[in-house]
């Protein structure tokens, strides 16, 4: 038991800091060479691995701990920051994450992880290889090292490019001098110094991976890299350093700028355009740096006074609150009854503090909607990436507040919509380029309040719905007659995206155009009671906007009394009501109908349906629900309606799952339950 | 409940089922309350009574002389109404009377006999001889196991 009450905690808190991380990952990529992000970054993961040992889930803490070495490195300036170090990075998070989701469902948190640790060992390594190796060896293994951490170091800016250009014309050699200190060397910034005094001597320094500040901390380990200009061969250059003490080994290379320049100018590609941008970011970051590491940790570190409650509790809480408002009712009652202004006066400031109370209650249960909002940044990243897309994807107004239940539910339609408008919506940067927009699309995503409602949208400014496309999709699956085709409207063309095994994409992709898409997120979108719509301009973008109620614990229904029991069914299931003569009641083989509009309604009797004890003489007019499922109708037959009314959800409890036709019950103020009629179980 | 552990005793809440007593263990029954009304939730095997409003609680309630297959009778006044709690599930039990607490020394409870007062073994934890009374333990388990409930269910409906 209290070992479980640990693991609750522990499966929180982990994917806290592993939200946390991730959130902080994307702000890295972002500002690179921030020295604060990165410590964040760490002190989660640090926390993390603490946790996970305490807790004793190995796999978790080894992951962890080895991902902790490479962000040490980064902190130390020993690794500098690129998109690849960051994606593998980001897949141990997701593996982290796959683990504290395993063990959250009860599994023993192992995992595979042999691939991403052996990249982030090769990292890690980067530097520190060649230090414990000999000479000879150092010569075969060159490329890998300079594959993990020479060639992504070494990448020279615009600015840099054109200096060691302008120096080659004037005669002078270019060179990158990799210089490994001995490992039992003990004054590390000293040999540096001396290293530096030499090469002063011969030529001019443009630049040292590390920056010359972390290797005068001594924050790196045993090798450095320094660009020189010089009129000394290469030799020389190399036999000048080894006569430093110390030294290990010394290799200098001729910089070969025309592969610089090549790389500068082809950055189509993505990830040289990021790194030349990340070398700018941080040397932008070297001059403004404090200022902005210090907003950041503030940022980063709101000190909020909160305590953490158990969902359950809250509902303990509310049901014992419901209580008290059914006693309120009665002595409200009494207090009429007795006529005594004492006891009415008291009743009613009794009725005016359980009013604010229940508002409280109510509070609590509300979450802002960035719980769910900020693991979308990550997704669209990924996404983006393997779609050879880009995509800006800005959140509007994630402090909204939501009802637990509903947040609970609303991440995978939302995870959908984003997925079509990236997939779907966003061009790619050619073509987007040749539209005339610029090549990066922008996704928006954004929730706010309106009335009693709450309202989420996901917008692209992409290329929109084709029309004639999603008709010839739709007519030629049978969704929408050829003679229908012309009277309908825009809207309802593209509401046919939600019509369930239509999908719009040419070519199915990894992503989507399975068949499974949007009527999947309408069906979710309806049983939490909202709707979700669709609108659409041809080469300007898409916006799907959902509409969701504010709880999902409140709903409103229609209560009827069927002979002397009550039911409740709910209004989204509501059509309208009818009053119908025993003449209207048509036979239709076995099954009794009536016209509605135009159109054959079954109808359903619930007193037969339900069985319910007759207590009432049966009457020549009948009061009906029309009540809907999807396109489908149908007609319950009730003795009488009692009204509408905002009902508190209830379930049946553990014991009773599944009974057919009842979705849960409520209990009414008079105390007594009332079962809650499940249409959609009604009609098939 | 360690406690009791300790002395070898395990304390029961006895009630009332025509005429013989029954014992369910005293950490898995929540309340004892008294008869008040029932919604009837249709469609559910003919021993599920309905569900009540206990406190906030949607909770269901079991008619036990039904589930028993003892023959049903009309409320009294000391019908009562057994909340007990096993796994994640809290029903109710309802009984013909409840109104006693013992301690049993866990070396007087035997195994069930084959057959008691018409209810199948499967039901019973065991039977422990206190002086002059029997007392039945139940094996609340068994008699709230969900899958039973279903396959009944099923049953019904073909």
């Amino acid at each position: 038991m209290e070992k479980n009450q640990y693991l609750d905690m522990f499966i929180d808190e982990s994917k806290e800091h592993l939200q946390a991380m991730n959130d902080n990952l994307l702000k890295l990529e972002n500002d690179p060479g921030n020295v604060a992000i990165v410590n964040e970054i760490f002190r989660s993961a640090h926390t993390l691995k603490g946790m996970a040992a305490t807790m004793g889930y190995e796999d978790l803490a080894s992951l962890t701990h080895i991902m902790e070495n490479v962000l040490d490195g980064i902190r130390n300036h020993k690794i500098t920051v690129t998109t690849e170090i960051l994606d593998v990075v980001f897949e141990s998070v997701d593996d982290l994450e796959a683990m504290v989701f395993s063990i959250a469902s009860g599994g023993d948190g192992k995992r595979d992880v042999t691939k991403v640790v052996a990249l982030l060992e090769k990292i890690e390594k980067g530097e520190h290889l060649s230090g414990l190796l000999n000479v000879q060896e150092i010569a075969s293994t060159q490329e890998v090292t300079y594959a993990a951490f020479g060639s992504t170091t070494e990448k020279y800016d615009d600015f840099e490019v054109t200096v060691l250009s302008q120096a080659t014309e004037q005669g002078f050699n270019a060179n990158q001098v990799k210089i490994s200190l001995r490992e039992d060397c003990i004054l590390k910034a000293a040999r540096v110094f001396m290293v530096f005094e030499v090469l002063e001597q011969i030529g001019e320094i443009i630049k040292s991976t590390p920056p010359v500040d972390a290797l005068e901390e001594e924050n790196f380990d045993y090798e450095f890299i320094v660009t020189l200009i010089t009129k000394e061969s290469s030799d020389d250059v190399r036999n000048r350093i080894l006569k430093v003490s110390e030294v290990e080994n010394v290799d200098v290379k001729n910089i070969d700028l025309e592969a610089h320049k090549h790389a500068l100018n082809s950055d189509n590609n993505q990830s040289s355009e990021h790194d030349s941008n990340i070398l700018h970011e941080s040397s932008k970051n070297e001059s403004d740096g404090t200022d902005s590491n210090k907003q950041e940790v503030k940022v980063n570190n709101p000190t909020s006074k909160t305590i953490r409650v158990n969902i359950e509790r809250l509902d303990i809480l509310m049901n014992l609150f419901e209580e008290l408002v059914i006693d309120r009712g009665r002595l409200e009652q009494i207090a009429r009854d007795l006529k005594s202004s004492e006891l009415t006066e008291t009743v009613e400031h009794m009725s005016r503090i359980s009013g604010d109370l229940q508002n409280i209650i109510l509070n609590m249960r509300m979450v802002p909607v960035e719980q769910v909002f900020n693991r979308f940044p990550k997704m669209v990243r990924g996404l983006a990436k393997d779609l050879k897309k880009k995509v800006n994807l800005e959140i509007i107004g994630a402090e909204t507040e939501l009802d637990r239940t509903v947040i609970d539910e609303i991440g995978d339609p939302l995870v959908h919509l984003l997925r079509n408008s990236i997939d779907h919506g966003v061009e790619t940067p050619e073509k987007r380029f040749n539209d005339g927009k610029s090549d990066e699309g922008n996704i928006t995503l954004k929730a706010y309040h309106s009335g009693n409602h709450v309202f989420i949208e996901v917008s692209d400014d992409g290329a929109g719905i084709n029309r004639d496309k999603v008709l010839k999709k739709a007519i030629s699956s049978g969704v929408v007659s050829k003679e229908n085709e012309k009277n309908l409207t825009d809207k309802q063309v593209y509401e046919l995206l939600f019509a369930s095994g239509l999908s719009t994409a040419d070519e199915i992709t990894d992503v989507s155009g399975r068949g499974v898409g949007l009527d999947v997120v309408k069906n979710k979108i309806e049983s939490l009671g909202g709707n979700v719509t669709v609108d659409s301009i041809l080469g300007e973008g898409t916006t799907f906007s959902i509409q969701l109620p504010l709880t999902l614990s409140i709903i409103s229904v229609m209560l009827v009394e069927v002979q002397s029991e009550k039911y409740a069914i709910p209004l989204s299931s509501i059509i309208e009501t009818a009053i119908v003569k025993d003449e209207d009641i048509l036979a239709a083989h076995n099954q009794k109908v009536i016209d509605f509009r135009g159109s054959v309604v079954p109808l359903i009797n619930l007193t037969d349906f339900f069985d319910v004890p007759k207590t009432r003489q049966q009457d020549a007019y009948h009061s009906i629900v029309i009540v809907r499922k999807g396109a489908r109708m149908a007609g319950l037959v009730v003795d009488s309606f009692i009204g509408q009314q905002e009902i508190v959800l209830k379930s049946l409890g553990n014991y009773l799952t599944n009974v057919f036709a009842i979705s849960g019950a409520t209990i009414l103020g008079d105390g007594q339950v009332a079962l809650i009629v499940d249409c959609n179980a009604l009609i098939k | 409940m360690s406690e009791t552990n300790l002395m070898n005793e395990i304390k029961v809440i006895v009630f009332q089922l025509k005429d013989e007593e029954y014992g369910v263990e005293v950490h898995q029954v929540k309340s004892i309350e008294r008869m008040q009304h029932i919604t009837r939730v249709p469609r559910t095997t003919d021993f599920v009574k309905g569900v009540i409003n206990l406190r906030g609680v949607v909770t269901p309630i079991i008619e036990l002389r039904n589930r028993f297959g003892i023959e049903q009778i009309e409320t009294t006044d000391s019908t009562r109404i057994i909340i007990v709690a096993v796994g994640n599930m809290e029903v109710g039990l309802i009984v013909d009377a409840a109104n006693d607490v013992v301690d049993i020394p866990t070396d007087l409870v035997e195994p069930p006999p084959q057959v008691v007062g018409g209810i199948e073994a499967d039901y019973l934890r065991g039977v422990a001889k206190m002086e002059k009374r029997l007392l039945i333990l139940l094996n609340l388990d068994k008699v709230l196991n969900p899958k039973e409930l279903k396959e009944m269910k099923t049953f019904e409906v073909v």
